[in-house]
């Protein structure tokens, strides 16, 4: 199953779109997206306005790939489990968003080599056939970094932390 | 040996005054807020937390803690502001919490602001979305919360944000 999710605030038709758009033309049967509040009717793919959390880690484990926004939310439960995760980032331009701030966030964890990013609808058909043959990848710590997670419980048992070299 | 009796006097005061274990108040909206402060939940161990967030659907990822819901807000919407405020400040007056921890938005910053004003400690982890600059809300409540935090190093400075290491 390929996983298409668009978080829980606007609607993203132009990424489930491209996606609807993409399985019909390839002829896939098992694209389930989590569309917001849009009023889309979608032709190839089965859709729901939200789903509850419990099955949205579900969906994201049963999937093959997951495909979302550069929404923080998908990308970590997907980093999480292990998945292969295509985003596509919201623009203000086209009123997906109040600012750019996920364009940056896509490019900086794409240069990490942590997810891949497609910046509009042709890129995202492109890597979608690309990645649609793809395999799990390493599960990320159900964790924080262990320094931070360090650093916030010193100061909450002494308040002070030592950081950057100077004590708060 | 200076600065460990120091750390001791504090032990001892912070027993005196709170003869329980500390009472953390953890509070995040939806989606990647939440995700993230689920990240750092190791860090309160040995604490009494409750938990804040926008949606009821996340209240069973944390059983046992006393967990409340309140509407989301942001600054666009002076009115959903004023009555998140409300409701916050009957949580904050009920929990009286000594710590308050958030990973932002909006309700977040609200909690920080009447968490000190009844005397807690609070810390303000941004989040790992906001790469080329810090969020609207932590840059308002960074300078007065006791621990301000950034997750990219490259955006902390000398006077605050600080980087301890990230979600990821």
């Amino acid at each position: 199953m390929i996983f298409v999710t668009v978080g829980t605030q606007g609607h993203f038709d132009r990424l489930v779109r491209t996606v609807d758009e993409w399985a019909g033309m390839r002829g896939k049967p098992d694209v389930f997206a989590q569309i917001g509040p849009s009023d889309y009717r979608y032709e190839n793919i089965s859709a729901e306005r939200f789903i509850d959390p419990g099955e949205f880690r579900r969906r994201v484990e049963s999937a093959s790939l997951v495909i979302a926004h550069a929404g923080m939310g998908s990308i970590i439960t997907a980093l999480e489990l292990g998945k292969r995760i295509l985003v596509m980032p919201r623009r203000a331009s086209l009123g997906e968003h109040r600012n750019d701030h996920q364009v940056a966030t896509a490019t900086r964890f794409s240069e990490q080599g942590r997810i891949e990013v497609a910046f509009d609808e042709q890129e995202l058909s492109l890597k979608l056939d690309q990645l649609e043959v793809s395999c799990d990848q390493d599960r990320l710590d159900p964790q924080a970094s262990s320094h931070l997670i360090g650093a916030i419980r010193t100061f909450i048992e002494t308040g002070h932390v030592r950081l950057d070299g100077d004590a708060l | 040996m200076l600065q460990s009796n120091g750390l001791q006097n504090d032990q001892i005061r912070a027993l005196a005054t709170h003869s329980a274990r500390p009472k953390v108040l953890a509070v995040a909206s939806g989606g990647g807020h939440w995700v993230q402060l689920m990240r750092i939940r190791h860090a309160f161990e040995g604490c009494e937390v409750s938990y804040v967030t926008v949606h009821d659907s996340y209240r069973a990822q944390v059983p046992g803690h006393n967990f409340y819901v309140v509407n989301d807000a942001n600054r666009w919407s002076k009115i959903a502001l004023m009555k998140t405020a409300a409701r916050l400040s009957s949580v904050v007056w009920r929990e009286r919490p000594d710590i308050v921890v958030s990973t932002g938005a909006a309700p977040g910053y609200l909690a920080l602001r009447l968490g000190r004003l009844l005397g807690a400690r609070t810390v303000w982890l941004d989040s790992i979305a906001n790469v080329e600059q810090l969020s609207m809300s932590g840059a308002w409540v960074g300078h007065s919360a006791d621990l301000w935090l950034t997750q990219w190093p490259h955006l902390a400075r000398p006077e605050g944000p600080h980087y301890a290491g990230s979600v990821l």
